[in-house]
């Protein structure tokens, strides 16, 4: 299908910006000026993507983003496996988001660990009418009694929490005396809150600096003996196992993985991350907010990094290595030694079968530019991308250290521009989530979720690479997509009935 | 390190290796904090007591794992049954993100929705310039010949008035004056899902009949001879409108089915995105009103919408998700009755056949024990079918279940001896399931994919019938409706009991001699 590797990139430049002025024409006149500033097409040497970002999405396009909510109780808090997390209002944000992220855990579910669990208020009109506090602070207490072993408790607001005055602050503080000190920990993350996920993220970052950094007495003793080789893995959920490919790394090269923030987390390795010497962000869209406050209050440095794909697992390692000793320096030299027999291998079999294949990207967090390195590595080549709730700064770092000449950027996608992009470009890949993925297949246009991992995973790592070009190969090279059309009719081109 | 090129190992595999086993464990002694194993192991053996199960039922605040959603979701998949008809939720987006990714995961489908994305600044001053712009935007990007709007918690906390706005929007010139918007105010905090498929059914057919908010002269009723069919929220909704349609074509009716998007949730893979297809068409739910009749499948997802129709002159008929052969029976016996149309020997046939399979198989399935959960209407066909199968329906469940529900159910465990030691639980959760299982256990759960955590934790096999099902593939494509619905529930129970069988009797040397190679 790739057709754009037989242009030039000026050509494919004025593809994409004559592909940017024909899907304006769809919208209203205030609605294209708006939408323009979202869309572009990437010049090298520029600072940052020249798209707008982190604003409102507007009304009636078919957004693909989510609220704060699941910035916070979906993204950042959920995955703390032992606490209990109350979705707190109508029933539905907690049933939708119920199991669907796939952070994985271990613990016994219900018992001491709760993460696929969902905890609702499940408000009636009368919390919305009289408040819902009193029945928060039953909750509180039916949660003490039938799970004694949970290690604290979050309020994750929805919606109506703040439109009816409820003060979850008070009954937290309340419950959490007569709890004996128990960190329970309101979140304002209403879904109404912000433009997106993003916001939720923020709020969650700062619940967790207020809430369990603040409460921590300066005088505790750590639960284990400091070492000079102590990081914190910061903004990895651990999705089909991501953190876990990652940790193993870094304690292969020598260093000592005192948190993971904060798939399969806990809130001990919260409360000791302050203890770090290195915190290693992944995600940083989602974590670089308690990543700046640990490095202003405790003087922790922060170190972005990349784990897909093994250039930029390389690069990373050695970045993290650097900021320790020789001793470090050399673990990883040794596991990047270590494990090029098998990405050689996993090179070998895949890249003759993927190579110059094209793909769109449209994902959330740090994938829309972290993921573009492990395609490169497979010699495919990612030809526009997109992030649903990046900010600028995300952009400055696609532009700077990832996307090629001419790729085609769109900030906030809807649902028409993507469809139209994709029959357009025609590449051989889309990545993106849920929402896209039958869209792009009753194209005929092979796709892979790149929110869940389709279900597979791990990613991250030199043992993820292998799963993410298996996952890659079987979905290009699948032989469903020769079958889409029907040997009797004449080709036909993806088509958009809709708006037609 | 065990990971290969050769053969790529992923998450299943991966982790039971020694590397990262000792890895895992290291995390959790050094780092994580942990309960002691043995107070772990202690409140486990407790969750599972008479005690706890007091404690568990006495909740009165908290909710866990509720077999439930809510309203809007119910909202949007009636609207997706109209032709090219785009769902338009008011208030904020993310909870429109939710029931596309809800819906696309039950489904394996394609679902297009738009939001008004209201945001904080739209919580103080309302939403109407969310509303003016988003129908003027999906309008023109979609080209819908229809929106249907329904709203989340947030436009219903703030009180905006959906008529009011709509009509100013058409003022604006957001969409022309003479288009339809039928709505419907869909309040999370107030029922379910259900109770938003009967809200945004209710608001579609009102807006046709009862003059389009205001706009155009109500509809006169001429009465024909076509019978209405509403099929209320349904999982299986592919599968179940093709077989009524099925049915309806033996017997020689005409009809209308409201709400039919049995092929929005079923489009090929051809090269080609549908946004829309199929649907039942606006002239045909204009027209409805004419007809003699309408039968709803699910009487709690029909409880507005019923009077309403009722009071425009026709005959209501509502069943509670009718599965097997009497239910089947008396969906059929009542179209014969109402249309005069004799049940043809076509449809007998079908009826013998799945009473044949019946015969065949019921040794198996007589005096098992089976707990259910799910849509009041689903639980209450379910446990009928069981009955007349001989087997127990012992727990049965629903969260947005009421009162009445619970007194319907009672009657149906009246109805049969079998029924004589089943209990009803309305408005309960699965956390209270999980207490049922343990002190009262049975041989089977019934339930949709999330009973797949009580299946582990209490070992009960779980039978996947109810919504959503995200973990099994294309069940939806299968009706469990009609006579030849009952033999796909049939067979799918039958499946999983054979299983079991054979799962509890493959110890060579053991209990192999009851691995029978004919059952």
């Amino acid at each position: 299908m790739s057709v754009i590797e037989k242009q030039s990139v000026a050509e494919i430049k004025a593809r994409n910006k004559e592909l940017i002025a024909e899907v304006l024409k769809v919208y209203p006149e205030k609605t294209a000026k708006r939408r323009a500033k979202h869309l572009n097409v990437h010049e090298n040497g520029k600072s940052d993507c020249g798209v707008k970002s982190n604003i409102k999405s507007i009304p009636g396009v078919m957004t693909i983003r989510g609220c704060a909510y699941a910035g916070s109780k979906g993204v950042v808090w959920g995955p703390i496996k032992d606490m209990i997390h109350i979705s707190h209002g109508p029933v539905g944000c907690g049933q939708y988001s119920w199991a669907a992220r796939r952070n994985y855990y271990i613990g016994t579910t219900g018992i001491d660990t709760f993460v696929t669990m969902q905890f609702t208020s499940d408000f009636q009109e009368k919390d919305i009418v009289f408040g819902g506090d009193k029945k928060l602070a039953k909750i509180m207490d039916e949660i003490q009694e039938l799970f004694p072993l949970n290690n604290g408790i979050t309020v994750q607001s929805e919606c109506p929490i703040g439109l009816i005055g409820d003060d979850i602050e008070a009954v937290s503080k309340v419950k959490s005396k007569e709890y004996d000190g128990k960190t329970i920990v309101p979140v304002r993350c209403e879904g109404f809150r912000g433009v997106s996920q993003s916001l939720g993220h923020h709020i969650a970052n700062d619940a967790i600096r207020d809430w369990v950094f603040d409460k921590l007495p300066a005088d505790a003793a750590p639960r284990f003996e400091p070492s000079d080789y102590d990081v914190a893995i910061i903004g990895d959920y651990n999705i089909g196992g991501d953190a876990w490919s990652s940790r193993i790394l870094l304690e292969e090269m020598g260093l000592r993985v005192i948190a993971q923030w904060s798939g399969d987390g806990s809130l001990a390795e919260l409360e000791a991350t302050p203890k770090a010497k290195l915190n290693v962000l992944h995600c940083y869209r989602s974590m670089n907010y308690i990543s700046r406050h640990m490095e202003e209050k405790y003087n922790i440095p922060w170190c972005e990094y990349n784990f897909f794909g093994p250039s930029k697992i390389a690069e990373s390692l050695r970045k993290i290595a650097s900021y320790f000793d020789d001793k470090i320096k050399e673990g990883a030299e040794r596991v990047i030694a270590k494990y090029q027999p098998l990405m050689d291998a996993v090179i070998a079999k895949y890249r003759p079968r993927l190579e110059g294949k094209t793909v769109m990207l449209f994902v959330g967090g740090l994938r829309p530019r972290h993921v573009i390195g492990a395609y490169e590595d497979l010699g495919m080549e990612v030809v526009g991308t997109g992030y649903e709730f990046g900010h600028n700064d995300d952009y400055q770092r696609t532009a700077q250290h990832y996307v090629k000449d001419g790729t085609l950027i769109y900030d906030d996608v809807t649902g028409y521009e993507f469809e139209k992009f994709v029959e357009k470009v025609q590449p051989d890949l889309v990545g993106s989530g849920i929402k896209e993925k039958y869209v792009f297949q009753k194209m005929g246009v092979p796709f892979r979720q790149m929110h869940s991992w389709d279900y597979s995973g791990p990613y991250h790592g030199y043992d993820g690479f292998a799963i993410f070009a298996r996952d890659m190969d079987m979905a290009i090279n699948s032989p469903v997509w020769k079958m889409a059309k029907a040997p009797w009719k004449q080709a036909p081109k993806p088509l958009l009935q809709a708006a037609e | 390190m065990t990971q290969s090129a050769e053969h790529v190992l992923d998450h299943f595999e991966l982790f039971r290796g020694p590397e990262y086993q000792q890895m895992l464990a290291n995390k959790k002694k050094m780092f994580e904090n942990p309960r002691d194993p043995a107070e772990v192991e202690r409140i486990r053996e407790w969750a599972k007591t008479p005690e706890y199960r007091e404690k568990n039922f006495a909740r009165e605040a908290l909710t866990v794992n509720p077999a439930k959603a809510c309203q809007p979701l119910g909202a949007v998949f009636v609207a997706v049954g109209f032709e090219k008809t785009l769902p338009f939720v008011h208030g904020s987006q993310g909870c429109v993100a939710y029931y596309r990714s809800h819906l696309s995961r039950h489904f394996k489908e394609p679902s297009s929705c738009v939001s008004s994305s209201m945001t904080e600044d739209a919580a103080v001053f309302g939403g109407l310039n969310n509303m003016i712009d988003g129908l003027a935007n999906a309008y023109n990007m979609y080209k819908p010949k229809m929106i249907a709007v329904s709203t989340t918690c947030m436009a219903e906390v703030i009180g905006d008035d959906l008529n009011a706005f709509i009509k100013t929007s058409k003022e604006k010139g957001s969409v022309p004056a003479e288009y339809d918007v039928p709505f419907a105010h869909t309040p999370a905090f107030v029922g379910s899902h259900v109770t938003g498929y009967d809200n945004a059914m209710k608001g579609i057919l009102e807006h046709f009949w009862d003059g389009k908010a205001g706009t155009a002269p109500k509809l006169e009723r001429v009465p024909n001879e076509k019978i209405n069919f509403i099929g209320g929220f349904d999982g299986y909704t592919v599968g179940n409108i093709r077989e009524v349609k099925h049915i309806f074509e033996e017997m020689g009716i005409e009809y209308t089915i409201l709400g039919d998007n049995s092929n929005v949730f079923d489009t090929p893979t051809d090269g080609e995105f549908r946004m829309y297809d199929g649907g039942t068409t606006l002239e045909e739910a204009a027209n409805a009103v004419h007809a003699k009749a309408t039968i709803s499948m699910q009487h709690y997802c029909t409880e507005k919408t019923l009077p309403l129709i009722k009071n425009h002159g026709q005959e209501v008929v509502s069943f509670h998700h009718p599965v097997g052969v009497t239910g089947t029976d008396a969906f059929v016996m009542a179209l014969s009755r109402i249309t005069g149309k004799e049940i043809p020997e076509s449809i007998a046939l079908e009826r013998g056949r799945l009473v044949d399979a019946i015969a065949d198989s019921s040794a198996h399935i007589h005096g098992k024990k089976f707990a259910i959960y799910g849509d009041p209407d689903l639980c209450l066909g379910l446990a009928a079918f069981l009955l007349e199968l001989g087997a127990e329906p012992t727990h049965v469940l629903a969260t947005n279940g009421n009162k009445d529900w619970a007194e319907k159910v009672q009657a149906v465990f009246d109805s049969s001896p079998f029924g004589k030691n089943c209990h009803v639980y309305p408005g309960k959760d699965l956390w209270h399931m999980r207490s049922l299982l343990f002190t009262e256990p049975v041989d089977f759960l019934i339930g949709n994919t999330y009973g797949k955590y009580l299946e582990r934790d209490t070992g009960t096999p779980l039978i996947r019938i109810g919504f959503p099902i995200f973990d099994r593939h294309h069940k939806h494509r299968y009706p469990v409706w009609g006579y030849q619905g009952g033999l796909n529930v049939l067979v799918t129970i039958l499946d999983k009991i054979f299983d079991e069988i054979d799962r509890n009797t493959n110890v060579p040397a053991k209990s192999d001699y009851s691995f029978d190679i004919i059952r």
